[in-house]
């Protein structure tokens, strides 16, 4: 599984960019899905089995786009302005490498703020080694994706986009390991997430289902000095989600997933994320509405270029999430 | 090199004498959000004889259908809104002066001194500003909230004032040479570019023209005129502000100007509301160049279109967004220039021209 978590975490794909994550997620699945298809905002969903009796029309949702940058001027010396694709934090720019859809390479670098002060990104450029306006190769409205390579520290996996491509990792092999199930289950590779859960309503909508699952990263509290406070921690299980700030997961639910787990002997924990939203959101507000839930995989620094995971609760949200595929979902 | 598009004579609309009358009576129109009554009128009077099919739907939306001919045509939703940024009366005092508040996003330190038009009648006002004999040195840096501003029309005007009522700035529509100085040209531009667009619509695909409401408060008209239409693809055309001036200090180059003017219709690439699809945006810059229609793209960043709500709507809708740039946007008076306009319609009537189902086939590339 960790050849297939570098491949994805190194594949770039910011919002609204995800063709080549696309592409390489449905060569993953090819031979294991019994349907793919492609929505008009380019999420990748993926059937397995038919819905029968006792069974429901089940949607999971793991988004394949990531934080990124779009040039918006590149000045007479060749240097690049750019905006942010969802939420970028400027601290964590400075000195980092970017990677272009088509391949260029470039450095982040700042204008010269006084000391002690937060850059903003306008305070940032992209250096991508041109001597001016006409040598360089980039232009308005390219985008590219941070640069960092996969890091297996054993127990603990580091790299630059493990949201949400833990995930993605987490929902391919829950779908290859899923062998009988009574539902209908469509994985949906979202793409839009992190610039306000596009990708996940448009999916929603299309495929109409009875009962929806996001799959995410969220924030762990286990660092030093860690505020807010919040209860969750890196290799203490995957997170049930309770609730955040964009949605209430179903209470029923809730309740459901915590029994499964407990009678799979699956350690798990619950998670309150106080600030952030997942693609649950959009599949409870769907149509009519739609009871969702949410399996969280914990992760430290999460949006910075090194966001961190623990091995064994990605095995477990993968257990997870095929125990809960696999037998009538019980809304009590 | 690039090849010139041969264009049947005849059939290609341009800006002249009828189509700025028609501009002008729409930006001197009263049409704050929630209240497009009166550019409804005009929209309606307008598209009543061209449309195959016109129909005002619950929030307010003019929906007007141009239906091809032949097989496999794509259904092309363009949405302008009718709606503007104002002001909205909301208590009254004494000698006809009243409390308001703002409607859409509007900065506060635009509105003293202002003169102002009040309600479907057009009652003239001011909205008041202490004299500077009056005022200390102090108070002259700070900005006035807008709950210590009045609207003034005095007593016998007053009485026919109720809260509710709406207001937008007093500017009329001129013309200044190449420019024009309007209010509401964001977003009257597209509405004429609209009115002209289904005058000439291309006939291999049906034209879903939307006149939408409620845009400047949360593109909520946009949303539900998708809905209805559930079009193939989708195109905002709007205004965007071109912040193209020198830095006053000279010291560095200006690298946040959103759009320039002169420099044609501004194609999005990303706003706050939508990542275009780049099929559509492509196909734009390749008929502005094939065609030797001066483009711009919109510098990425905040700000937003119809498109925003267009683009989410059921299973998605492939949408991007043109818009006309406009100096000084959201405030009393903007200045514009003719060409980007004439350029803007071009550009679409062109690019519509070319809309065959390959454009769409295949999946999203970015």
């Amino acid at each position: 599984m960790k050849s297939l978590i570098q491949q994805l975490v190194e594949t770039p794909g910011p919002s609204g960019f995800e063709y080549a994550i696309r592409d390489v997620i449905r060569e993953a699945i090819t031979n294991v899905a019994d349907e793919i298809r492609v929505d008009a905002l380019g999420s990748l969903i993926a059937r397995k089995g038919i819905k029968t009796d006792g069974g429901m029309r089940v949607m999971v949702s793991a988004h394949i786009d990531e934080i990124g940058l779009m040039v918006t001027h590149i000045d007479e010396n060749g240097f690049v302005r750019f905006t942010n694709i969802g939420g970028i934090n400027p601290l964590t720019c400075y000195g980092g490498r970017v990677l272009f859809m088509d391949g260029t390479q470039g450095v982040i670098g700042m204008d010269a703020i006084g000391p002690g002060k937060m850059p903003k990104l306008p305070d940032l450029f992209i250096d991508v080694g041109a001597t001016s306006k006409d040598d360089c190769p980039v232009k308005v409205g390219d985008v590219c994706g941070f640069e960092r390579p996969f890091l297996d520290l054993g127990k603990r996996m580091v790299a630059k986009s493990m949201d949400d491509r833990i995930a993605a990792a987490v929902a391919i092999e829950a779908l290859k390991r899923l062998e009988h199930t009574p539902h209908e289950v469509h994985f949906v590779f979202s793409t839009q997430e992190e610039v306000g859960l596009r990708g996940a309503t448009t999916a929603a909508y299309g495929v109409d289902p009875d009962v929806g699952f996001a799959v995410d990263v969220t924030r762990s509290g286990d660092t030093p000095r860690f505020s807010p406070k919040m209860a969750t921690a890196l290799g203490d299980g995957p997170a049930i989600k309770v609730r955040d700030s964009s949605f209430i997961a179903d209470p029923r639910l809730v309740a459901w997933m915590i029994k499964a787990a407990e009678e799979a002997g699956i350690p798990y924990q619950l998670e309150v994320l106080e600030a952030g939203g997942t693609d649950g959101r959009a599949i409870q507000l769907t149509r009519s509405g739609v009871p969702a839930g949410c399996v969280s995989i914990v992760c430290r620094y999460i949006h910075s270029p090194s966001e961190m995971v623990d091995s064994e609760d990605v095995e477990n949200a993968v257990k997870l999430l095929v125990k809960l595929l696999s037998e009538p979902i019980i809304l009590g | 090199m690039t090849k010139k598009i041969e264009m049947s004579a005849g059939k290609v609309p341009e800006i002249g004498a009828s189509q700025i009358e028609l501009l002008e009576k729409l930006c001197n129109a009263t049409a704050v959000s929630g209240d497009e009554h009166e550019v409804r009128q005009i929209v309606l009077e307008a598209v009543k004889l061209i449309a195959d099919e016109v129909k005002v739907d619950a929030l307010g939306n003019v929906l007007a259908t141009k239906f091809g001919r032949g097989e496999n045509r794509v259904r092309v939703m363009l949405a302008a809104h009718m709606d503007e940024i104002g002001l909205m009366v909301v208590k009254k005092h004494e000698d006809g002066v009243f409390e308001f508040e703002r409607v859409g996003g509007i900065d506060e330190r635009q509105l003293p001194g202002k003169s102002v038009l009040v309600g479907r009648e057009h009652l003239p006002g001011v909205i008041g500003a202490k004299p500077i004999h009056m005022t200390t040195a102090d108070e002259r840096k700070n900005k006035i909230d807008v709950s210590a501003m009045r609207i003034d029309l005095g007593p016998e005007i007053g009485e026919k004032v109720k809260p509710g009522d709406r207001a937008t700035f007093a500017t009329r529509f001129e013309l200044l040479g190449p420019s024009i100085r309007a209010k509401a040209l964001d977003d009257r531009f597209g509405v004429a570019t609209l009115i002209e667009l289904l005058k000439h619509a291309p006939d291999q695909i049906d034209l879903l023209a939307a006149f939408t409401v409620q845009e400047e408060v949360g593109l909520r008209g946009a949303r539900v005129a998708a809905y209805a239409l559930d079009p193939n693809m989708a195109i905002a055309v709007d205004a965007t502000p071109a912040y193209d001036l020198p830095p006053w200090d000279d010291e560095d180059e200006n690298d946040r100007y959103n759009t320039r003017l002169d420099a044609g219709p501004a194609i999005y690439v990303m706003d706050f509301g939508t990542i275009p699809d780049r099929r559509l945006v492509n196909w734009l810059v390749e008929t502005a160049t094939q065609a030797v229609i001066p483009y711009q793209l919109r510098q990425p960043g905040g700000g937003g279109t119809d498109a925003g709500a267009i683009h989410k709507v059921r299973s998605g809708i492939p949408s991007v967004s043109v818009s006309v740039p406009v100096r000084y946007a959201h405030t009393a008076a903007s200045i514009a220039r003719l060409d980007d306009w004439a350029n803007t319609l071009r550009l679409l009537h062109t690019a519509l021209g070319r809309v065959t189902p390959d454009l769409l086939a295949g999946e999203r590339r970015g």
